[in-house]
Formats: structure tokens, sequence, C-alpha cells
């Protein structure tokens, strides 16, 4: 494809959206200058123009998918025929399932709070140091990067060559340096997936230490100094007025990045896909959605299994919401 | 520091790549190296021997040989300048810059030169080449231009769609307002594995109907666009309420309709918010692996760079120049955002970056 005719598919692509609103608000102009009493009538239309759009695409990306995948979770691999509880059963009893669950609660449990905890520290460390909004710049720049181009730079950290050769790995590198012998990280069972973690921490720390940068800026400088000339040690202020003063902040970061985790994908698949024992259940759907030309059932239960991952987290937000509401 | 070892290592030579660590590739380095010397066809007469003329690399190399040696199990047997005799009675020496001199009193009579095996210093040494060959040989050029294609409509659509509807939540009074606000924080955090399968199915039924082809720009657009709306209709909702309400209720009184406030009031207004918007979701949709690899064919008009650099990576995983040079292609984009943008990049995020 050339290169005028990608530019022409996008630009076209995006004009008919400023078409259809431009073009669809100027005919209601023209009606309602005509008929001016009917203004009741014209505002309801003209909130249809404003919201069918996204209302649409939302219910057909979001809504319509979410009902959709449960039903096929309870049918056979072609959504055809129902078959009950028979995908749940299998997935119970498949030694591949049970395996990537047990990794997605490790990652749950060690990506979010490592990051959290890097993200807080460095954040309260850089602010004292004159080099830190630089050392926050490079911490920050893995948020910018794709994940499978991480996953190209960890590769090269974690390369393996045989102990004669000359190792091209970082890692690899120093631990030879050190006298040890050269390791194949990636084939280590359990310790594998840490190394895989290790990459998203690496990723997330840079998130988390943003937010927490620009919330530690609201804290009020008085109450700092008032605990200061109370002889208050450092670390008594972190612990007494820090961390209390970014409870609600700590929530979210270590929210989002749990959300981030139960999805992960790219990290895995690029580096390992799913082998010596790191599989997750999102690259277990993948698989099972091309595996033997596809099997909607099985991949069907396991998006619901992620999804029941966020559950919580979904009833948690609309229960702010509604407090919000009410205010 | 990971990223900058990646930086060096597509700017070097691709076989000094595979044999050494990137970060011995600042300083100067000793390397060991084989070269077989030219053949009869070289071959000159001088003072009665028979003389063969050469050199083992471009002097412009900066290179500095050391030592050398004749046999695989003495490479370190000669220092520079020393006459080395083979076992049929020729003669050779090397010079540090590379040139060497083969002299023998009979007639050379092989095709192929000898071996001589070399112990030189190299200095820093980098190049271009590998760029060359990964943009328009390896396809990652065709995959970049595909993901800008990908990318740049799956960003704007949604801004455009969710800015009508972020300002309608807010402003405009219609039936179930209170539930749709309720539907998109809870779309916020569905995660997109639950839309895949469906979302196939429909696009595979609507392509068998009407005779496209199910994977196409258009389909990742809107997949792009349905994942990103929740999170873009919320950020965007966020800023509108925080807007002045004098402003628009003056507006209304003057007579001007909702889309004449909206265009001549809500967008100047909201540029800022719309930038850190865009750069969140022009981001996340660059970067993305998952849809890219689900709602497109993997073939070089539409692969995208991160499904390519994947395709690499089980392909080429020995590569390491295609594989540094391609990851570093694919990142320039978005290390152009986070150095030229970072204000908004970390407004929008800070601002809430919740996505489902």
């Amino acid at each position: 494809m050339s290169l005028l005719n990608l530019f022409l598919i996008v630009f076209s692509g995006i004009f008919v959206f400023i078409l259809y609103f431009h073009i669809s608000n100027s005919i209601l102009d023209l009606y309602a200058q005509r008929i001016n009493k009917q203004f009741n009538f014209e505002n309801s239309i003209r909130a249809i123009i404003f919201i069918a759009p996204a209302f649409i695409i939302l219910f057909i990306f979001i809504l319509y998918p979410v009902f959709e995948t449960i039903r096929l979770s309870f049918y056979d691999k072609f959504g055809r025929e129902f078959v009950g509880l028979y995908n749940y059963n299998w997935a119970i009893n498949d030694p591949e399932f049970r395996r990537s669950i047990l990794n997605n609660l490790g990652w749950l449990l060690i990506v979010p709070t490592l990051s959290t905890f890097f993200g807080l520290v460095i954040a309260n460390l850089a602010d004292r140091i004159w080099w830190g909004s630089i050392a926050k710049s490079i911490i920050f720049m893995p948020m910018a990067i794709s994940f499978v181009g991480a996953g190209v730079i960890w590769k090269f950290i974690y390369e393996y060559r045989g102990p004669g050769d000359t190792q091209i790995g970082l890692l690899n590198a120093i631990i030879v340096n050190f006298g040890y012998e050269p390791q194949a990280w990636l084939t280590i069972p359990v310790w594998n997936n840490i190394f895989l973690m290790a990459i998203m921490i690496w990723i997330q720390t840079g998130l988390a230490l943003v937010i927490f940068s620009a919330a530690l800026r609201g804290i009020p400088k008085e109450m700092l100094e008032a605990a200061r000339i109370d002889g208050a040690s450092e670390l008594r202020i972190f612990f007494s007025i820090i961390i209390p003063y970014l409870e609600q902040t700590i929530l979210v970061i270590w929210t989002i990045i749990t959300i981030l985790v139960l999805k992960i994908f790219d990290i895995i698949f690029a580096m390992t896909n799913g082998e010596w024992q790191t599989g997750v259940l999102a690259n277990l759907m993948y698989d099972w959605m091309f595996r033997g030309g596809g099997d909607s059932g099985r991949g069907s239960v396991l998006a619901f299994v992620i999804m029941i991952g966020v559950i919580p987290i979904l009833a948690w937000n609309l229960y702010k919401h509604r407090q919000e509401q009410k205010i | 520091m990971p990223t900058f070892g990646l930086f060096i290592s597509s700017l070097r030579d691709k076989d000094l790549l595979a044999i050494s660590g990137w970060w011995t590739s600042l300083t100067t380095t000793k390397v060991n190296e084989i070269h077989r010397m030219s053949g009869m066809e070289l071959q000159f007469e001088e003072d009665n021997y028979f003389v063969i003329k050469n050199k083992l690399f471009e002097s412009n190399s900066g290179k500095k040989i050391q030592t050398f040696g004749i046999t695989s199990k003495k490479i370190n047997e000669f220092i520079v300048g020393e006459i080395a005799t083979f076992k049929d009675g020729s003669e050779v020496t090397v010079s540090e810059d590379g040139v060497y001199i083969w002299k023998s009193q009979n007639e050379f009579t092989k095709k192929k030169g000898k071996r001589l095996f070399i112990t030189a210093l190299s200095p820093p040494s980098f190049t271009l080449d590998n760029y060359k060959e990964v943009l328009f040989k390896e396809g990652i050029g065709q995959a970049f231009l595909n993901t800008t294609a990908v990318a740049l409509p799956s960003t704007l659509i949604p801004l455009i769609i969710c800015s009508f509807f972020a300002y309608a939540l807010t402003w405009m009074k219609f039936f179930g307002k209170d539930t749709l606000l309720a539907i998109i924080i809870a779309s916020l955090v569905v995660p997109l594995q639950m839309s895949l399968i469906p979302i196939l199915t429909i696009y595979n039924d609507f392509g068998a109907l009407f005779g496209v082809a199910a994977k196409s720009y258009p389909g990742v657009w809107m997949a792009h666009t349905g994942f990103g709306l929740a999170s873009t209709t919320f950020l965007l909702r966020n800023f509108i309420k925080s807007l002045p309400n004098e402003m628009m209720e003056a507006a209304k009184v003057d007579g001007a309709s909702h889309y004449d406030i909206f265009i001549k009031i809500i967008i100047p207004l909201s540029i800022p918010a719309f930038a850190s918007i865009f750069i969140l979701q022009f981001l996340w949709c660059w970067n993305d692996l998952l849809v890219g690899l689900v709602f497109l064919d993997q073939v070089p008009s539409e692969i995208i760079l991160t499904a390519k650099l994947k395709e690499l990576l089980g392909s080429r995983g020995e590569n390491w120049e295609i594989l540094t040079t391609g990851a570093f292609v694919s990142m320039t984009v978005p290390l152009f955002i986070f150095f030229a943008l970072q204000r908004y990049f970390i407004r929008g995020l800070v601002a809430g970056s919740v996505k489902g």
C-alpha cells in the first residue's frame, strides 16, 4: 500500500466523524430556527446526536461483549451447543490453567506492591537531591515504551551464552565476573516468573513515581516543618505523616497497576510465550482463541476468570462514585 | 540504563554485537579475528620472490593489530612487524594497520590464501548500516507506517466522539444520564479480553455478509475507540465539569445552541486536556500488541510494529542487530513524545490513568 493511500484512508476515517457531527448539528440548527417554540424537542434530538456514536460503540465493544462472553462460556467451542459447566470443569482440571492462576496470583501479589513501594520511596528521595528530577525522568521513561520493546531490552539483559563464551547479556556478564556459572535465566521455572515481573516493575515504578511526586506536592509544607521542629526523624515523618496523607493515592496506584497486571499479556508473549511454566491467563486465553481453529467456550471461560478479578475493583469504583454523587 | 544499552547496540557492527557486551563498545577493546589472505591472482614478482600484498581490513576502521598468529593453537605467537614462517617456507609479516606482505620463493598456486589470526585493539565504532537493513529489508519501515495508520485515527476518533459524549454527560439533561455515567465508570476496568471473542465473531460475520475483509484498518480503529472510550470520556468529563458554569449560562441566554457552545467555548478551553488525553491514548495505541494481533492480518501491509518485533524475536532471535535496531525504531515516536511533551503526559497520567 502506498503512502498516499495510507494517508487517504487515515484522513477519511477521521473526517467521517467530524462530518457526522457537523452536518447533523447544522441541520438541527436550521430546523430549530424555523420552529422556534419546540425547544425541548430540539434539545432531546441534540442530546441524541451528541451521545449516539459513543453509546453505540460502547454498546458494541464493551456492554454486549461482556454478556456475550459470559454466555459463550457455557457453550461448545463453536458457540452453538449449550454445554453447561463443561468448560469450567475443564479449566479446573487443566494443569496449564492452574499454573496460570498461580502465576497470575504471584504477579498480582508482587508487581503492584513493589512498584508502589519503589515509586513511593523514590518520589520521596528524589525531592531531596539535586539530580532528583533527572533521575525521575529516567525512571519514568519506560512508561513510554511498549511492552514488546521492553521485552527486547530485557531479553538482551537476560541473554545466555555457553559457559566458555563471552557473555553479551548484562546479568550473566556480571555474575560471570564474580566467578559464577552463567544461567539461562528465562528457563528456570518459578524464578523466571520473577525475572519477567522485574520488567513490569521496571515499567510501572515510573507511573507510581510520577503520581506520587504530584501528590507529595499537595502535603502542606507547614505540617512537615512543624514535625521537624518537634524533632521527628525523617523516617518518623515518612510513616506518620506522608503515608497517611497519601493513603488515597497509594490505593489508586495500587488499583491501576493491579488492573494492568491482571491483563498482562505482551511481556510474556514476547519473552517466553508461556513456556517454562510462565503462562498467565491472558496468554492461555489467546492460545485458546486460535488453538485448533479456536475454542470460544474455553477462551470465554478464561476471559471471564480475568473479569472476576476486576469485579471487586469495579464495585468499589461504583460505590465511590455513588458517594461523590450524593455530595 | 537498559534503554541506553539498546540504543548503543543498535548502532554497533553486527559481528561485534554478537560476541561482546554493549558496555564494552564505549571503550577501546581487544578483539580476536580470523582473516584469510588473498590467493594466487594477486601475486606479483619482486626481487626473485612471489609476493602477495593486501590489507586485512579497511584502514579507516581504526583497528590496531597487536599480535598475530598463523595457527589456531597459537594465535598470539608473533608481535606486529615480526616475520612468521609457514611450513611451506613462505613468510608473512603484518603491520599495525592490517597490511600484510606474504612472500614465497615458489609461485603461489592456490586460489585461497592461508589463515591469519590477529588480536587487535578496536576503538569505539558505530554504524548506521543496521538501520538501513532493518528499515528497508526487514519490513520495519512498512510496519512503522502501518502502526501510524492504526494509531492516529484510533486516537483522534475517540477524542472527537468522546468530547461530545462528555459534554452531553455534563451539561445536557436527558433520561438515564446517571445510569450512563455508572456504566462508563464500570467500563473503565472491564478487561479488553472480555471483548475479543465476541467482536472477532462480529467482524467475521460482517466481513462474510458484505464480502469485505474481516480484518481491516477501520476495524482496528473501532476496536481501539471502543476500548479507549470509557477512559477518554471519563477524563474529559472531569475536565469539562471543572469549567466555569457561568460562561455556559451566559452563552445560553444569548441564544447559543449546545453545538455553538461546544464549538466556540468548550473546545478552545479544553485544548490542554485534549493534549494530555491524546498523548495517553496515542501511546496506548502505538504500543499495543494484542489488539493489532487479533484484529489485523499478519501480512506486510497490515502488521504493526510490535507484532513485527515479536515475530522477529521468534525468527531472528540470534540476530541482535536486527532486534535492537527494530526495537529502537519502534521507540522513536514514544520517546520523542516523552521528551517533548512530558508535561502533558504527566498531567494526563495524574488526572487518573484508569484504562480497561
